[in-house]
C-alpha cells in the first residue's frame, strides 16, 4: 500500500525531502540550546561573568533565527508536499476513474468514489504532513537529545535510559488496548450515519407508517453502543496523561537526588548546577517526545483505512481496454450475437442473459420488450462493450467489439441511457457533448429531430438556458429529448435507446420514431419500450424473457407465435384502440 | 509537560453524504461566545453530572499545582540545598531527602488527581452527548415534513457527526485544557512576580508581542482557509456531479475533456490548500521560537540583575530592592516563564475551537429548538367489534373491525366505523402563505371507490395526497375522514389507518423480510409471504440469494427500481390499510407485470378507498374517478368514459395531443 501510495508523490519528492531536512535542522538547533542556556548558568549567571552571558546570549539568539527560519522552512516544505500529494492522488484516481468499466463504477458506486475522492483524500493529506514533518522530528529529536544528555553526564542519564522503556511499553500497551475498540467504534459511527441517512431519505415512509418509534430504538440502540464504545477507548486513553506524568515526576526526583549527590560529593567537578538544569530539560523533552510518537502511531493507524480505500480505486484495473492493434473504423451497423452470454460477476453458473443468438442488419430499427428484470438494459450495454459478454461473441460491422478501439466504437454506437444524466451547463454545451464540433446548425437539426427543438427555444434563454445539476429544472420528457438529441449529434451508426422516451406522450414519441425513420435511415435504431406502440412498427421485435430470447420477428410475427408478446400486447390495447 | 501533552487521538471524521459544498458547512465568522450556549450544554448534565464536574475541576486544580511545582521545585533544590551543602562542603543528604519525599507525595497526589479528572470527563463528555445525540434524533422524528423539505440532507448529516465531534473535542479536551492552564498561569504569575517583578515584566512584554503575532498569522491563514474552502467545496461539487454521470462520461468518451477540467480544479486546489497549511505550519515553530527568545532576553537581563546584585548594587530596601535576585532564582525564573508561556500559547490556539465547538452546539440546538409537528387531535382508531345490538363497541383483541373513537365534551363517547371515505370541502394550500398551490379541491371519495389523479408535474396530485395523511396542513376549507375533521383525529392514528406507497422508493438496511414488516411490525412470516404475493414480488425475492432473508443495503442497490417498487407495495399491502394511496407506484414496472400487480391490489383493495397517481393512463383508466389535475385546480372529472366523451383535456392526453410534463 505504501509503496502504491508514495508513486503520488512524484514532483512533489523534493519538498517531501527537504522538509524533514529542514525538520532535522530545526530539531539540532532546539537540541542545542537547552546546552547553551545550561552553560549561561554555569558560567554566566553562577559566575557573574556577564561578557560571557552576551557571548552565549547573542549565539542563542542567532541559533533561534535559524532554528526559526528552518522551523518555517520545513512547515512550508510540509504544505507544499502534503497538499501537492493530496492533488496527485486525486488526480490519480480520478484519472483512473475514468477508464473504469461500467463494472467497476457498480462495483464501487458513486457515492463510495466520491468519499474516497474527498473525505479519504483529506485524510491521507494531514497523515502524509505529520509524517513528513513530525514523525521525522520526534525520533530526531530523541536521538539527539539522548546523545546530549549522554554527553553532559552518562550516570544521570541512565536514570531515564531506564524510565523510556517503561514508558514506551505502556503507552504501546495503551495503544495496543484502544486502537480495536476504536475501529470497532468507527465501524459503529458508519452504522449510526447509515440509520440517520435513511431516516431522513424515508422520512415520508417513517411517518406514513407511524414508525417514529422504531426509529428511534434503532437509533438509540446505535448510539447506545457508540456510548459504551468510546467510553471504553477512552478509559484506556486516560491512563496516557497519569503515566505520562509518573515517568516524567520520577525521573525528575530521581536525577534531582542523584544529580544532587554528585554535584556536592564532586564539588561541582562531575556534574555542575547548570548541566544538571540542562539534563533535566533533556529528560522532559524526551519523554515528551515520546508522547508524540504513541499519538502518530494512533493516528498512521487510523488513516490506514484510508489509504486503504484509495488504494482500491488506484489498483482497479479495467478489464475493458482496447487491444493493441485495434480496429479503427466500423464498418456498418449491423449487429451479430452469437451464442452470447452475461453475468455481471463474470460468474458463468449465474447468467443472466443466456444463449443470444441474433442478427440485426445495418439499418434495421429493432423494438425490445420484456418484463421487468428481463435483462433488456443489460443487452444494450454489451454492444458498445459498457460490459463485455462472459461467454459468446458479440460483433458489431462483422468485427468483434474487442477488436475495436473503444473510442471509435462508443462514438460509433450510441446510446441513450434509460438512467440518463444532464449536467450543470447550458443546453448548447449539454448537447455538445455529441460532438463537440457541432455548430448551431447541427444542433438545431439534431434537437428538431427529437422533438426537442420547439421547446428549448420556448426556454428563458433559449439554448444558452442554464440546465441545473441532474437537470432539474426541465421535466422528465425535455430531459429525455435533451439526451436524444445529445446522442443523435454523435452521428452514430447504431443508434441504443434504452426506455428513453418512457416520460415522452405517445404522439411526440410518434414523431421521434417517424422523424428516425426518414432522417437517418442507415443508423441501426435499438428501441427498449415498455409501450408496444413505441415498437410495433420495427423491423424486428426482440421478446427477452428472464434473460432468453422468447421470439424475434416482426409484430404480427410475434404476435402470431409469441404468447408473452400478445399477452402484453392484449393488455395496453384493453380499451384503448382509440390510442393513436 | 504532562497534562497538557494529553490529547484524545483525532477521529477519522466519520462518513457522511458529502455535500455540494464539500467541508464543513459551517460560519464561524462573527460567532462570539454566547453565554446561552454554554449553559444549554451543561443543561445536558444530571446532578450526578454536575458533582463530578466540580470533582474534575478540584482535581484538575491539584493536578496543575503539582505541575507546576515540578518547574519551581528547582529552585528550591539549587539554592536550598545544593548551593548551600556546596558551601558547606556538608555531606548530609537528609533535608534534602525530605524535600524530595515531599515533593514525591506531591507529584503522587497530583497523578491520581490527573488520572482521576481524565476518568471522570470521558463519563461527564460521553453521557452529554449521548443524550444530545439522542434528543437531536428524537426531535427529528417529531418534526414536520416540511422541515426534511427545506433542509439539506448532507447539512442535518454533518451535525450528527462533525458538529457532535467539535462538541465532543471542547468538552473532553478544551474545557480541561483551558482549566488547567488557567490554573498554571496564575500560579506561575505569582511565583513569577513573587521572585521578580522586573523579570515579570520582561515575560509581560514578550507574551504580548507571541499573541500579537499569533494573532496576524492567525488571520492570514483564516483568509486563505476560506479560499481553500472554496476551492475544495468546487473541487467535491464537480467530482460528485461527475461520479453521478460517470456511465454518460463513458458513453460519450469525454474522458478526456472531463480530465482536464478535473485537473484544472485540483491545481486551484492545491495552491489555496498549500498556502493555507503554509501559515498553520509556521505557528508552532514562531511560537517555539519565540519561546527561546524570551528565554535569552530573560537569561541576559537575570544575568546582569544577578551580578548586580551580587556586587551589592542594589540596596537592601527601597524601590531598587525589587531588582535584587539570585543567580538561582534566575534559573528558577527562567523555567517558570517557559511553564507561563506554554498554557498561555496553549489557551490562544483553544480559543479557535472553542469558537467552533459553540457553532457546532448552536447548530445542534437548531434542530432541537425546531418546533415539532403540532398535533391536537384526539380522535383515535381503536379495535372494535360489533354489540349485540349491532352498535360498535371497542375491544382489546384485533378484530379486523376498526372504529374512530371520539371522545366529545359532555364526557361522552362515540364510535365511528372506519370505512374509508374521504371528502374535501373547497381545500386550499400553499407550502408558504404567499404561494397557494392547490385552489378549491372538492372531491368525493366514497368506501371502496378508486379516486386517480392526473396531471402535469408540479400540478398538485401528490400535495392533495399529502394532505389526506397531514404531512402539511391545509390554509382553508375542510377534509373529513369517515365524516370526521381529519385535524381532529390523531397524526399517528389518521397515518395508520392510510397505506401509502411513494413515487421514491425507500427500502431500509435489513433484510426483504424486515423491509416488509416495516408496514405491519405484527405480521407473521406468512402473512408477509401473502403480502409479497400479492404485490407479485414474492417470485424475485425467491429467486434472491438467501430469499425472504436477503440483506438489502444502500435502499436496496442490489435490485432494480422496478423490484424496489414491488416490495414497497407489499409493504403496504401488509399494513392491510382501509384506505390506500399509491403514488405513482408501479411507474417503473412493466404494463405487464403491472397489469398483475393491480390484479392483487384490486382484490386486496376490495371496499376499501384508493387514491392513484400516475403518469400511465392504462394504471388509472378503471378508476371510478378521474381528476384532471392543472395548477392546483381541478379542472376535470369523471369516469375514463365520461371524460373521453367530453373531449377535453383528459381526451387531448389519452390521444396522445398534449403531452404530460
Amino acid at each position: 500500500m505504501i509503496k502504491r501510495l508514495s508513486a503520488c508523490i512524484r514532483e512533489y519528492k523534493l519538498p517531501s525531502l527537504l522538509s524533514p531536512v529542514f525538520v532535522s535542522l530545526e530539531v539540532v538547533m532546539e537540541v542545542f540550546i537547552p546546552l547553551l542556556m545550561g552553560k549561561l548558568i554555569d558560567n554566566g549567571i553562577e559566575k557573574g561573568d556577564s561578557s560571557y552571558v552576551l557571548k552565549v546570549g547573542a549565539l542563542l539568539v542567532v541559533i533561534c533565527l535559524l532554528s526559526l527560519f528552518f522551523g518555517v522552512a520545513a512547515g512550508t516544505y510540509a504544505s507544499k508536499a502534503s497538499a501537492g500529494f493530496a492533488k496527485n492522488l486525486r488526480r490519480d484516481m480520478f484519472h483512473n476513474i475514468q477508464t473504469f468499466s461500467f463494472a467497476s463504477i457498480d462495483k464501487f458506486s458513486s457515492s463510495g468514489l466520491v468519499t474516497r475522492l474527498t473525505t479519504d483524500v483529506t485524510s491521507l493529506q494531514n497523515a502524509y504532513q505529520m509524517i513528513i514533518r513530525i514523525a521525522v522530528r520526534s525520533p530526531a529529536m530523541l536521538i539527539f537529545s539522548l546523545s546530549m544528555a549522554l554527553s553532559i553526564n552518562a550516570k544521570l542519564s541512565l536514570i531515564f535510559v531506564c524510565i523510556i522503556p517503561l514508558l514506551g511499553a505502556g503507552l504501546a500497551f495503551i495503544v495496543s488496548k484502544a486502537h480495536p475498540v476504536f475501529k470497532r467504534m468507527f465501524k459503529v459511527y458508519d452504522k449510526l450515519n447509515t440509520v440517520v441517512n435513511e431516516n431522513l431519505h424515508g422520512i415520508r415512509v417513517v411517518k406514513a407508517f407511524v414508525r417514529e418509534n422504531e426509529e428511534e430504538k434503532k437509533f438509540r440502540g446505535v448510539s447506545q453502543t457508540i456510548y459504551k464504545l468510546s467510553k471504553k477507548a477512552e478509559f484506556y486513553l486516560s491512563y496516557n496523561a497519569p503515566l505520562m506524568q509518573i515517568s516524567s515526576y520520577t525521573a525528575m526526583l530521581l536525577i534531582a537526588w542523584v544529580g544532587a549527590k554528585l554535584i556536592v560529593s564532586s564539588g561541582e567537578t562531575e556534574l555542575t548546577t547548570g548541566e544538571l538544569t540542562s539534563v533535566i530539560s533533556y529528560t522532559m523533552q524526551i519523554l515528551s517526545t515520546l508522547m508524540m510518537l504513541s499519538m502518530i502511531f494512533v493516528m498512521l493507524t487510523m488513516s490506514r483505512a484510508a489509504g486503504e480505500r484509495i488504494c482500491e480505486v488506484l489498483d482497479e484495473k479495467s478489464d475493458l481496454i482496447s487491444p493493441e492493434s485495434p480496429v479503427t473504423q466500423v464498418r456498418d451497423g449491423s449487429i451479430d450475437f452469437e451464442n452470447v452470454g452475461f453475468s455481471y460477476s463474470g460468474d458463468k453458473e449465474k447468467l443472466c442473459l443466456k444463449n443470444v443468438n441474433i442478427h440485426i442488419e445495418s439499418g434495421e430499427t429493432v423494438g425490445i420488450i420484456g418484463s421487468t428484470g428481463s435483462s433488456k438494459t443489460s443487452l444494450i450495454q454489451l454492444i458498445s462493450r459498457l460490459y463485455d459478454v462472459t461467454e459468446g461473441t458479440l460483433k458489431v460491422g462483422g468485427v468483434n467489439v474487442k477488436e475495436y478501439d473503444l473510442d471509435v466504437l462508443r462514438r460509433s454506437v450510441a446510446t441513450v441511457l434509460q438512467k440518463n444524466v444532464l449536467f450543470s451547463g447550458t443546453v448548447k454545451e449539454n448537447l455538445r457533448w455529441g460532438n463537440e464540433n457541432a455548430t448551431d446548425e447541427e444542433l438545431t437539426e439534431a434537437c428538431t429531430l427529437a422533438q426537442a427543438d420547439s421547446f428549448i427555444r420556448e426556454l428563458p434563454e433559449g439554448y444558452d438556458t442554464f440546465i441545473e445539476q441532474g437537470g432539474t429544472n426541465v421535466s422528465g420528457g425535455q430531459k429525455q429529448r435533451i439526451c436524444i438529441a445529445r446522442s443523435l449529434l454523435q452521428r452514430p451508426k447504431i443508434l441504443i435507446l434504452d426506455d428513453s422516451t418512457s416520460a415522452v406522450d405517445t404522439k411526440t414519441d410518434a414523431l421521434i420514431r417517424k422523424g428516425f425513420k426518414e432522417y437517418i435511415p442507415e443508423t441501426t435504431k435499438i428501441i427498449i419500450a415498455q409501450r408496444i406502440s413505441s415498437i410495433e412498427a420495427a423491423d424486428k421485435i426482440i421478446v427477452l424473457d428472464g434473460g432468453e430470447v422468447s421470439g424475434f420477428g416482426t409484430h404480427s410475427e410475434l404476435i402470431a407465435s409469441n404468447e408473452i408478446y400478445r399477452d402484453v400486447y392484449y393488455s395496453q390495447q384493453k380499451g384503448g384502440k382509440e390510442n393513436e | 509537560m504532562s497534562d497538557n501533552m494529553k490529547k484524545i487521538p483525532p477521529k477519522m471524521p466519520p462518513k457522511m453524504p458529502p455535500n455540494r459544498h464539500g467541508g464543513v458547512p459551517m460560519k464561524i465568522e462573527g460567532m462570539k461566545l454566547d453565554p446561552k450556549v454554554i449553559k444549554r450544554i451543561f443543561s445536558y448534565m444530571s446532578k450526578k453530572h454536575i458533582v463530578l464536574l466540580l470533582c474534575v475541576v478540584a482535581c484538575i486544580f491539584l493536578s496543575s499545582l503539582a505541575n507546576v511545582y515540578s518547574s519551581l521545585f528547582l529552585e528550591d533544590l539549587i539554592d536550598g540545598y545544593i548551593k548551600p551543602m556546596l558551601l558547606n562542603g556538608s555531606d548530609d543528604f537528609s533535608g534534602l531527602l525530605s524535600m524530595l519525599l515531599r515533593m514525591a507525595g506531591l507529584f503522587a497526589l497530583g497523578i491520581v488527581a490527573t488520572f482521576t479528572y481524565n476518568r471522570i470527563m470521558v463519563v461527564v463528555a460521553q453521557g452529554v452527548l449521548k443524550k444530545v445525540r439522542d434528543e437531536m434524533f428524537t426531535h427529528m422524528q417529531s418534526l414536520p415534513i416540511k422541515y426534511f423539505d427545506t433542509n439539506s440532507h448532507g447539512d442535518i448529516m454533518s451535525r450528527y457527526t462533525n458538529d457532535i465531534d467539535t462538541l465532543r473535542q471542547m468538552i473532553s479536551q478544551t474545557v480541561p485544557q483551558v482549566i488547567s492552564s488557567a490554573v498554571t498561569i496564575v500560579v506561575t504569575f505569582t511565583a513569577m512576580v513573587t521572585s521578580s517583578i522586573p523579570l515579570t515584566s520582561v515575560v509581560i512584554i514578550c507574551v504580548a508581542f507571541m499573541l500579537f503575532f499569533t494573532g496576524k498569522i492567525a488571520s492570514q491563514s483564516g483568509k486563505f482557509f476560506m479560499k481553500q474552502q472554496d476551492a475544495l467545496g468546487d473541487v467535491n461539487g464537480y467530482i460528485e456531479e461527475m461520479m453521478t454521470g460517470q456511465k454518460v462520461i463513458k458513453v460519450f468518451c469525454r474522458e478526456d475533456k472531463t480530465k482536464e477540467i478535473f485537473d484544472e480544479k485540483n491545481e486551484e486546489l492545491y495552491r489555496n490548500a498549500f498556502s493555507a497549511n503554509k501559515f498553520v505550519n509556521m505557528l508552532g515553530p514562531i511560537n517555539n521560537n519565540l519561546g527561546h527568545l524570551q528565554y535569552v532576553i530573560l537569561a541576559i537581563a537575570g544575568c546582569f540583575l544577578a551580578i548586580l546584585t551580587a556586587a551589592g548594587k542594589f540596596p537592601e530596601s527601597g524601590f531598587m530592592s525589587i531588582f535584587t535576585i539570585s543567580a538561582g532564582t534566575v534559573v528558577a525564573f527562567l523555567q517558570l516563564s517557559r511553564s507561563f508561556t506554554m498554557p498561555v500559547n496553549q489557551i490562544s490556539q483553544q480559543m479557535n475551537s472553542v469558537v467552533m465547538a459553540m457553532a457546532g452546539a448552536k447548530r445542534i440546538f437548531d434542530v432541537i429548538d425546531e418546533e415539532s409537528e403540532a398535533d391536537e387531535g384526539y380522535v383515535s382508531l381503536v379495535n372494535a367489534k360489533y354489540g349485540d345490538n349491532g352498535e360498535i363497541t371497542e375491544t382489546a383483541e384485533h378484530t379486523g373491525l376498526w372504529a374512530w373513537k371520539h371522545p366529545h365534551e359532555d364526557g361522552t363517547t362515540t364510535y365511528t366505523k372506519l370505512e374509508g371515505e374521504v371528502r374535501f370541502f373547497d381545500v386550499d394550500f400553499g407550502y408558504n402563505e404567499e404561494k397557494i398551490v392547490l385552489h378549491n379541491i372538492s372531491l368525493y371519495a366514497e368506501p371502496g371507490q378508486k379516486v386517480a389523479f392526473v396531471g402535469s408535474t408540479g400540478a398538485g396530485k401528490t400535495t392533495i395526497t399529502n394532505l389526506i395523511n397531514r404531512f402539511y396542513d391545509i390554509a382553508d376549507g375542510k377534509i373529513r375522514y369517515d365524516g370526521i375533521n381529519i385535524n381532529k383525529i390523531k397524526k399517528s392514528d389518521l397515518r395508520r389507518s392510510l397505506g401509502i406507497v411513494l413515487q421514491d422508493t425507500n427500502l431500509f438496511t435489513g433484510t426483504v423480510k424486515e423491509n416488509i414488516r416495516y408496514g405491519n411490525l405484527d405480521a407473521t412470516d406468512e402473512q408477509i409471504i401473502e403480502a409479497a404475493k400479492l404485490a407479485n414480488a414474492h417470485s424475485f425475492i425467491s429467486r434472491l440469494p438467501q430469499g425472504y432473508d436477503t440483506l438489502l443495503t444502500n435502499n436496496g442497490a442490489n435490485l432494480s427500481q422496478g423490484q424496489r417498487q414491488l416490495i414497497s407495495i407489499a409493504r403496504a399491502a401488509v399494513a392491510d390499510p382501509p384506505v390506500m394511496i399509491l403514488d405513482e407506484a408501479t411507474s417503473s414496472i412493466d404494463t405487464r407485470t403491472e397489469a398483475l400487480v393491480q390484479k392483487g391490489m384490486d382484490a386486496l383493495m376490495k371496499g376499501r378507498t384508493v387514491f392513484v397517481i400516475a403518469h400511465r393512463l392504462s394504471t388509472v383508466m378503471n378508476s371510478d374517478v378521474i381528476m384532471v389535475l392543472e395548477k392546483g385546480v381541478i379542472i376535470e372529472r369523471g369516469t375514463h368514459e365520461d371524460l373521453i366523451a367530453k373531449k377535453g383535456k383528459y381526451y387531448q392526453l389519452y390521444t396522445g395531443a398534449f403531452e404530460l410534463e
